[in-house]
């Protein structure tokens, strides 16, 4: 056994209402450059829908993630090492920057500088890459926001695979929508790294982010081609790949994510999980698809189990983080109540970022009496979000899983009704989906309440032992490019066009 | 005119070779950052890949055809028996199909950079530069074969070889001797390349110190560990 730790985080989707505050304020403090206009290291997603890029899910279409290959071991969908590296003159997976959008933005100065004219200026978009005028903006980061776009087109989500009559979900009446925040997943098996022929991309042993090396990336592209989730983004200015940081400078100082802390509405948690990390490979390569996530959740390990703890303070993981393990709401969420699920398991990289699935509005036809009832909980066939499709996210298409999780949803809902309402607690609907007095009222705690402290329990990490601070002493930290010797000199030698400065290029306007 | 085939042929081949060395180690000790492909794909994929595909393998064995050809002293062909004239005979052939193959994938790259509004605005004066460069090395070196074509004894081969191995042993006279009388296409051709290796730390062209052999042999997952344990 070899414990690491890891830093997770869960998203309520029960709870989300979909305003992209996560996205802009992780925008404006990461990719708000030029190069990564079109890169979104948080992006919500209207489901269902195609996605950005778009038919991300696809993976017979861009080849990301892992799969086991004849011999029944583990290997990169884009094809093993030697195909890798055959197709570094052009990778064949790569998608074009026409897949996610074209970063545009307004020519606003012309509102102010417009000459007479019997119409009223506008602004019209000019693209970011080329500086030209743009007639018209064929896509977006959030083309789809609120469903968006004609069903012909969104049904194409990967998905509604194997859900039955899946035109019937275009007519208006029997529509449904959900959101899907999504972020990098910080996986215990992540594809990139494994595709990173340069070795730019690694994973921190002390809280399992996963970075790439500025300095080692080599830009051969096929990260982008190798994440199932397409959230390493190519920055087509510096010529390196970028991806979602975790904000581990928060992390470190026990702060949660940019996203996590400005969620309005309190979806997000951040925890600690132990896992075996020499199981890694084992349960990545379990052969079920089905049973992927059944083997994700085995090889976390609990933090209240004395072994656990001795084996972990041996590899050097300090007593508070041990502590914040036990306090996890991950953990909780994930392994105690398994309300939380991972995002496309099938993927086998072991995703970090979990996801509570939505209840969602129960067909008209239960309150008219129709529908069955089992107990206090309706029948879930009759929610309006097929299970099927919520599956077919979290569960590589196994819908026990997403039964119970709605169904303790449904209960801790009932149960506290009955509580606070008719003043009598319902045992009744607890014992029907197996949880206890204590554990739901901790859910209710943790979900419903969801107090900034229980959703954050982030120990802060040691920096002081991790750097040797003497060699820190008289450095520059992080600049864009050329570390000490930038300073003011405009001159490069070696040709970097200068990154702090956003390149305004003039568009000259035909009267 | 002597004093031309001096400077190029006896002391610039120097100085392109120190700025190339120096150059590269100063860039790769200091400017990690960028060193890098320069990769265009994200903006453009369908040239890139007949484009690229093409100019990569002919470059890459043209590269390799130059190396060997060049470098292999003569005694290593005398005992395997291989003639100049063979010798000559075998370059233009290989030489001239990798050349074609390349010339189709640059062209293609050469237009595409040029042409392509996305493409052009993101390329650096130094991107243009360095892919025409390697155009008309490239253009020089094909129609080389056509004044080869005229004498198929190998001799000015083995002329060329002389003053690649005096170079690089040092022997600059012996050197410089052996390039005088050579066609001026030639002369040309070594000079424009001698160029290449001059600019080359200061284009994109470092990347190519950076195949990711070792890809091979690596773990598929990197963890790193905190620094000081």
């Amino acid at each position: 056994m070899k414990v690491r730790a890891q830093i997770g985080m869960v998203l309520n989707l029960d709870k989300c209402i979909g305003c992209h505050t996560c996205s802009i304020t992780c925008k404006n403090v990461w990719t708000s450059r030029e190069g990564v206009e079109y890169a979104w290291f948080n992006n919500v997603e209207t489901k269902p829908g195609v996605g950005f890029p778009k038919e991300w899910e696809n993976q017979d279409k861009w080849n990301g993630g892992w799969i086991r290959n004849k011999k029944g071991n583990l290997e990169l969908k884009i094809g093993a090492k030697r195909r890798v590296l055959a197709n570094i003159f052009a990778n064949p997976d790569l998608p074009e920057i026409d897949d996610y959008y074209e970063p545009f933005d307004f020519d606003y100065q012309h509102l102010h500088t417009a000459k007479d004219s019997k119409h009223q200026p506008v602004a019209r978009p000019r693209s970011l890459i080329s500086g030209q005028r743009m007639e018209k903006i064929e896509w977006g980061p959030n083309w789809e926001e609120i469903l968006g776009t004609e069903f012909a087109k969104r049904k194409k989500d990967k998905n509604f695979d194997e859900v039955v009559q899946k035109d019937i979900y275009g007519q208006f009446e029997k529509t449904f929508m959900m959101y899907l925040p999504r972020l990098c997943e910080h996986c215990l098996n992540p594809a990139c790294v494994a595709a990173c022929p340069s070795g730019a991309i690694y994973k921190r042993e002390e809280d399992g982010i996963v970075l790439i090396d500025q300095d080692k990336c080599r830009g051969w592209r096929m990260c982008v081609s190798g994440c199932p989730y397409k959230k390493i983004y190519y920055n087509w200015k510096t010529g390196k790949s970028e991806k979602c940081t975790f904000c581990f400078p928060r992390i470190e100082a026990g702060q949660p994510t940019t996203c996590s802390e400005t969620c309005v509405g309190r979806i997000r948690y951040l925890g600690v999980l132990l896992y075996d990390a020499d199981r890694i490979e084992e349960a990545a390569n379990t052969p079920n698809e089905q049973d992927l996530y059944q083997a994700q959740l085995d090889i976390f390990l609990d933090p209240h189990d004395p072994e656990v703890q001795a084996a972990a303070r041996k590899e050097g993981i300090a007593d508070n983080w041990i502590a914040a393990a036990q306090r996890s709401p991950v953990y909780m969420m994930a392994m105690q109540w398994k309300v939380a699920l991972p995002l496309h398991p099938e993927y086998r990289t072991l995703p970090m970022v979990w996801y509570v699935p939505p209840l969602s509005p129960i067909q008209s036809a239960v309150e008219a009496g129709h529908v069955g009832m089992n107990g206090e909980i309706p029948d879930l066939k009759s929610l309006r979000i097929p299970l099927r499709y919520l599956a077919n996210m979290l569960t590589a298409g196994d819908e026990f899983p997403i039964v119970r999780a709605l169904e303790r949803m449904i209960a801790m809902r009932a149960y506290k009704r009955s509580q606070n309402v008719d003043g009598v607690e319902d045992l009744e609907v607890l014992k029907q989906v197996g949880l206890t007095q204590h554990q739901v009222e901790e859910m209710y705690r943790y979900m419903a309440l969801a107090n900034y402290e229980d959703r954050f329990v982030i120990p802060t990490s040691h920096r002081a032992y991790a750097e040797n601070a003497y060699d820190l002493k008289g450095s520059c930290g992080f600049t864009f490019g050329n570390g000490c010797s930038d300073g003011n000199n405009d001159v490069n030698l070696f040709g970097a066009k200068k990154q702090s400065v956003r390149q305004v290029i003039p568009v000259t306007v035909k009267e | 005119m002597n004093y031309l085939n001096t400077f190029f042929f006896g002391i610039y081949p120097y100085i392109a070779l120190a700025v190339m060395v120096i150059g590269t180690w100063i860039r790769y000790d200091r400017e990690q950052f960028t060193w890098k492909t320069s990769s265009s794909q994200l903006l453009e994929k369908k040239q890139l890949r007949r484009g690229s595909i093409a100019f990569h393998i002919g470059i890459l064995a043209i590269f390799a055809g130059h190396f060997v050809g060049l470098l292999t002293p003569n005694a290593v062909w005398h005992v395997l028996g291989i003639s100049a004239g063979t010798k000559q005979l075998i370059a233009i052939v290989a030489g001239g199909l990798a050349g074609i193959v390349c010339f189709y994938g640059m062209t293609i790259l050469i237009l595409r950079r040029l042409n392509n509004p996305r493409i052009r605005a993101n390329s650096s004066t130094m991107d243009i530069v360095i892919l025409l460069l390697l155009y008309a090395q490239l253009i020089l070196g094909l129609l080389s074969i056509f004044v080869s074509l005229g004498h198929m004894d190998g001799s000015t081969m083995l002329l060329l070889m002389a003053w690649a191995q005096n170079t690089l042993t040092f022997d600059a006279t012996t050197a410089v001797a052996a390039m005088t009388d050579v066609h001026w296409i030639f002369k040309l051709h070594i000079t424009l390349g001698l160029t290449i290796f001059l600019v080359f730390p200061f284009t994109r062209l470092v990347h190519m110190f950076s195949v990711p052999v070792q890809y091979i042999r690596r773990q598929h997952q990197i963890v790193r560990q905190k620094a000081a344990r």
